[in-house]
């Protein structure tokens, strides 16, 4: 009797399966994910959730909250964040402290993991959407 | 009886015939159809394969090809035009003649089959009295040409392909074979032509209502096995075997794999219009004072059921080997079996719904 039950269950999660991707192709036509990049440059609003490149933060002060821990630096896979840092003192408690000089990530080594943004306990660095790093002679910078 | 001749142009074929002794007129005539259906098949597989794009990516919720012509459609005569060009390569110590002969074994049999359709009721060249047998035997001769490129090549994984091809054809063609054989009885004819007159009474599905339904899911299951797509592509799994069976193959070569892949899936599409939805009949007949419609009723139900077709191939994740064999042995091959008894029964009790 089990067999019987096997090819009901086998037809209809087949079914289920054929029920979503129906519903997709019926409504795809218009919310089709495709970005027709170059077309719709003027237009185009990246995602959320879209990796363009790791930037540092900065207030209104211009100030950003990097304690040059290093763990970004250590967490990153491929070596694309160098830290540079200094020891000083701390002008308010007079004790020597780390200062960080130079926060230098290189984007051309960068893939994008996402393991430094998740490593920075002061969430100093964040994503940012921007993806084109270039641009025409013709176009205002 | 060779009916090969150009009726469904009836003044060409009267010109021919006034213009040239009779003998040369017939031959005249036969070349003409084979230029007439080499082009269907360029084009009716050219369209395929860019339908198969289109519809890919709305599956997936994306646009498809786009930007050659209008809307894309120019896109696969872009690329047939590329790959026309391209070198024609080979590997070291292939077989030359077999690696060479393959891709035509394919095409000739894609072709032989396409002869015997009946597009119309006056638009088929062959209309042989054992044509459904035909069909079923030559599909079972494509896979030569599919084990050919296998062994011809030289390479592991095209040998792996086509063994899996082998094991998939020997095993799907008893349940296409089957259903179909479950259809005839039904029917009572193996002739193309005679099977489309029974249906002027109710397409075959509505005549043989359940049953009827059970073949046609397992033909549509065993079809798609049959044409090696996806969920049952094994044969030229990219993940495991880069392209299985044509790997070495490039340029016109290749061209002629893909293409007769394409027309497979037509010819499967159009067997199945013709044994269950009534080929070239209108639904109810609202077109029979209209025969020259048949076309477009034809190869509209062709276009649903391709359209079936991709639709599973852009749902169902593939199979492994074992998975297949347990598919067809032990659930199709049992089924279609009963199935073939219940048919015989609702026939000779006469249950069969007829207008
Ligand atoms: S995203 Fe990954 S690769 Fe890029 S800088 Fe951060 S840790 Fe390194
Ligand atoms: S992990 Fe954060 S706080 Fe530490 S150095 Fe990197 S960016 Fe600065």
């Amino acid at each position: 009797m089990s067999y019987f039950t096997e090819i009901y269950h086998g037809v209809k999660t087949l079914l289920t399966g054929m029920r979503v991707t129906g519903r997709y192709f019926i409504t795809s036509g218009k919310s089709a994910i495709t970005q027709q990049y170059p077309d719709n440059r003027a237009s185009l609003k990246m995602f959320d959730r879209f990796r363009g490149e790791v930037v540092m933060l900065h207030d209104e002060n211009n100030e950003h909250s990097c304690t040059g821990c290093q763990k970004c630096e250590l967490a990153c896979p491929n070596g694309s964040i160098e830290i540079i840092w200094d020891r000083g003192v701390d002008p308010e408690t007079g004790k020597k402290k780390k200062f960080i000089d130079k926060h230098i990530y290189h984007l051309g080594m960068c893939t994008q993991c996402g393991l430094c943004v998740q490593a920075c306990p002061s969430n100093a660095i964040v994503w940012a959407q921007k993806f084109r790093k270039t641009r025409s002679t013709t176009e205002p910078s | 009886m060779l009916t090969s001749s150009l009726l469904f142009i009836p003044s060409l074929h009267d010109f021919l015939f006034s213009l040239l002794p009779p003998g040369l007129a017939k031959g005249a005539e036969m070349v003409l159809v084979g230029i007439i259906y080499l082009t269907i098949f360029a084009v009716a597989g050219l369209f395929l394969v860019l339908l198969e794009r289109k519809v890919a990516a709305r599956f997936q919720l994306r646009l498809g090809p786009n930007r050659v012509g209008y809307g894309g459609s120019m896109q696969t005569l872009a690329d047939a035009l590329k790959l026309l060009s391209k070198e024609l390569t080979g590997t070291v110590r292939a077989d030359k003649f077999l690696f060479n002969l393959a891709p035509y074994f394919v095409i000739i049999t894609a072709l032989m089959a396409l002869a015997v359709l009946p597009f119309s009721q006056s638009m088929q060249v062959f209309d042989i009295n054992i044509g459904l047998f035909f069909l079923i035997a030559l599909s079972s001769v494509g896979v030569i040409g599919i084990l050919l490129a296998g062994w011809g090549s030289n390479n592991k994984y095209a040998m792996i392909g086509a063994m899996r091809s082998g094991v998939q054809t020997i095993s799907y063609e008893l349940s296409v074979g089957l259903s179909l054989v479950t259809m005839v009885l039904l029917a009572g004819s193996l002739q193309l032509s005679q099977i489309v007159e029974v249906q002027k009474s109710g397409w075959l599905i509505v005549q043989g209502h359940i049953p009827a339904l059970i073949a046609f899911m397992i033909f549509m299951i065993a079809g798609t096995a049959e044409t090696n797509r996806a969920p049952f592509d094994l044969v030229e799994a990219e993940s495991e075997l880069g392209a299985g069976f044509h790997t070495e193959y490039s340029g016109m070569k290749f061209a002629y794999f893909f293409l007769a892949e394409f027309i497979n899936m037509f010819i499967i599409a159009a067997i199945a219009v013709i044994v269950f939805f009534g080929a070239w009949l209108s639904p109810f007949g609202i077109t029979e004072s209209l025969p020259w419609l048949g076309v477009f009723w034809f190869l509209g139900k062709t276009f649903l059921v391709v359209l079936l077709m991709m639709w599973f191939r852009w749902t169902f994740p593939r199979l492994r080997v074992d998975q297949l064999l347990t598919l067809e042995w032990k659930y199709l091959l049992p089924l279609n079996l009963a199935n073939l008894v219940l048919m015989a029964v609702t026939v000779w009790l006469n249950l069969t719904i007829q207008f």
